[in-house]
């Protein structure tokens, strides 16, 4: 009889931190993050990158982080307008935290080509 | 009008026991428990710990009235009764700063337990916490880096970091070893640490290690596209080795250095401290013989009170139990001394063992990190205990995955990211952590299998050392 291995091949998968582990979030599940974010009282900012450059420090800002801003659909459109104007960009959100001066979120929305 | 002196053997309540002193903001103020002989009194004894872990010694001596003793006396200033304990005490003692030198935790803790925890008038004592004042605090170095600084250099956001023990803890040769570190940091962590046990003995030492090691990281960060680390063990014999090991981690291009800071010593790991400010490098800090001195309830020193010290001394992350897993920790008290490490203001909370409001002012944050007998079952509690500010590490929980630790690092990392994304969401994710998992293991088979191997393990002995309720 042939040997069956019960143990399965782990592949090293390339990952983008935060998420980088779950499935592609469906637009609902988008829109609790942002809802997260705002609750927080962190601001919602909108960033983007080639993905020959994913591990730099800055990635480029779209537009400015959107302070003060309340309305969901306000940030899902700047995720979806920053994706077109740069379709093989990488597109994150990040939830600022000005009290800790750091990110209280962080997650790539769409990955680029 | 100056004094007279009066040789003899005087009762200690007489000078150190102060009903009526108001503390001043620049007292370090204690709590101790105090268990006293038989027959003594307690406010003899608590003077003679005021006394002997300040300015007294058990007979008059000329030369006090050298000086102005009472500018220099730690006095006793309250007794309450400990709640659901009929022997026991607390007294409150407040210290003068002048009694301790400038950025010294080394300092003060000889002189709060030094000789005073031998003293025959005591069955038992036990240093429950201690209020450092702002003045004594703006003198210490602290974290050389921070929680904002560490998350900044190792690009993570919105999450507790993940990380893992390489084992098992002894006899593996440097290539072995370095092998074990990449599966890990491949399969999704983003730290492994070195086992506290691991200094540089005959079957690897030091050198050979951070070498596989360094190529381990960088390897995996290449692959991963992940920003990635392991704690190299500097802890040695001597200073001089210690450093040494540090240079060499420098040298190779690694974040993060690890100390013993208990077993190394409070001086050792202040100079470490300093050197990591000075060099761009995160600390991680084990505490290897903790829980010789904070086990036991009535004598000792409490943990919460180790904790402070270190974030005075430095350390980038510091161990802290887990509640949930195979080491002692009830959740409340650990709550409590989680607050001293990385929030800036926590107020007295009887119900969280914090006896005063501490104030940090501006020094940075600690990262707590839990681990010790967890697994991903244990994800959605520790998520919710810890919260993001903190590194849940699993070690037999990674490496004894049936495929293997890449994998086992795989179904942790998801397991954590979907118990953060259900707790964003507004999930509770306590309560419904076993749909939260199950729902992420259809998408992960690694997830599904360490489910399935860790299904029946548990760790319910009741803890031994409780808060001290009525």
């Amino acid at each position: 009889m042939p040997f069956k291995s019960t143990v399965g091949d782990y592949q090293t998968v390339a990952t983008l931190e935060t998420f980088g582990f779950l499935p592609p979030m469906t637009q609902d599940e988008i829109y609790d993050q942002i809802a997260y974010i705002i609750a927080q009282g962190w601001s919602p900012l909108v960033e983007h990158v080639h993905p020959s450059r994913s591990m730099a420090t800055y990635w480029s800002f779209w537009k400015l982080p959107f302070f003060g801003e309340k309305d969901l659909g306000v940030i899902v459109n700047e995720l979806e307008s920053c994706h077109r104007a740069y379709p093989d960009h990488h597109v994150r959100l990040v939830g600022y935290d000005a009290y800790t001066q750091s990110q209280g979120a962080c997650f790539v929305v769409f990955e680029g080509r | 009008m100056s004094k007279k002196y009066d040789a003899g053997v005087k009762e200690y309540r007489d000078t150190y026991w102060t009903p009526d002193y108001v503390p001043l903001d620049t007292d370090l103020l204690a709590c101790f428990k105090c268990t006293g002989q038989e027959g003594v009194p307690k406010e003899e004894v608590a003077a003679a710990v005021a006394a002997e872990s300040s300015t007294g010694t058990w007979s008059t001596v000329w030369s006090e009235l050298l000086t102005d003793l009472d500018f220099y006396k730690g006095r006793c200033y309250r007794i309450e009764d400990v709640p659901g304990d009929k022997e026991s005490f607390y007294a409150f003692i407040a210290y003068p700063l002048d009694l301790f030198e400038e950025g010294s935790v080394t300092n003060v803790l000889t002189s709060l337990v030094g000789n005073v925890f031998g003293f025959k008038a005591l069955r038992h004592l036990r240093l429950e916490d201690i209020r450092f004042p702002m003045a004594f605090i703006k003198t210490c170095p602290g974290p050389p880096n921070g929680i904002c600084v560490e998350r900044d250099r190792m690009n993570k956001y919105g999450r507790p970091l993940l990380g893992c023990t390489i084992k098992p803890k002894l006899g593996l040769s440097g290539k072995n070893y370095g092998r074990v570190v990449y599966e890990c940091l491949r399969g999704g962590l983003d730290f492994t640490k070195d086992d506290e046990n691991i200094n540089s003995q005959p079957f690897q030492r030091w050198q050979n290690r951070f070498e596989f090691v360094a190529e381990a990281v960088q390897l995996a960060q290449e692959e991963t596209g992940e920003k990635k680390g392991h704690y190299l063990n500097c802890t040695a014999a001597t200073p001089e080795e210690m450093y040494e090991r540090a240079e060499f981690a420098k040298e190779l291009g690694q974040p993060i250095i690890m100390h013993d800071y208990i077993t190394g010593g409070f001086t050792a790991n202040t100079g470490l401290s300093k050197w990591c400010r000075k060099n761009g490098m995160l600390l991680h800090i084990h505490r290897a013989m903790h829980a010789v001195i904070d086990r036991h309830p009535k004598h000792g020193i409490h943990f919460r009170v180790l904790a402070k010290c270190l974030r005075l001394s430095g350390g980038d992350q510091l161990h802290t139990g887990t509640v949930v897993g195979k080491l002692e920790g009830d959740r409340q008290t650990t709550l409590g001394f989680i607050d001293q490490l990385r929030e800036s203001f926590i107020p007295e909370d009887r119900t969280r063992g914090n006896f005063f409001d501490q104030d940090w002012g501006s020094m940075p944050g600690v990262f707590a990190v839990a681990s010790g007998g967890i697994h991903v079952w244990h994800m959605p509690a520790l998520v919710a205990i810890f919260g993001d500010d903190s590194v849940l590490q699993f070690g037999g929980g990674t490496h004894g995955h049936p495929w293997g630790s890449a994998a086992g690092a795989a179904a942790n990392r998801v397991a954590l990211e979907a118990c953060v994304k259900a707790r964003n969401a507004g999930r509770e994710i306590e309560k419904e952590g076993r749909d939260i998992l199950m729902e992420a293991a259809k998408h992960s088979p690694e997830l599904a299998i360490a489910l399935e191997t860790w299904k029946e393990i548990k760790f319910e002995f009741d803890t031994v050392d409780k808060l001290d309720v009525g």
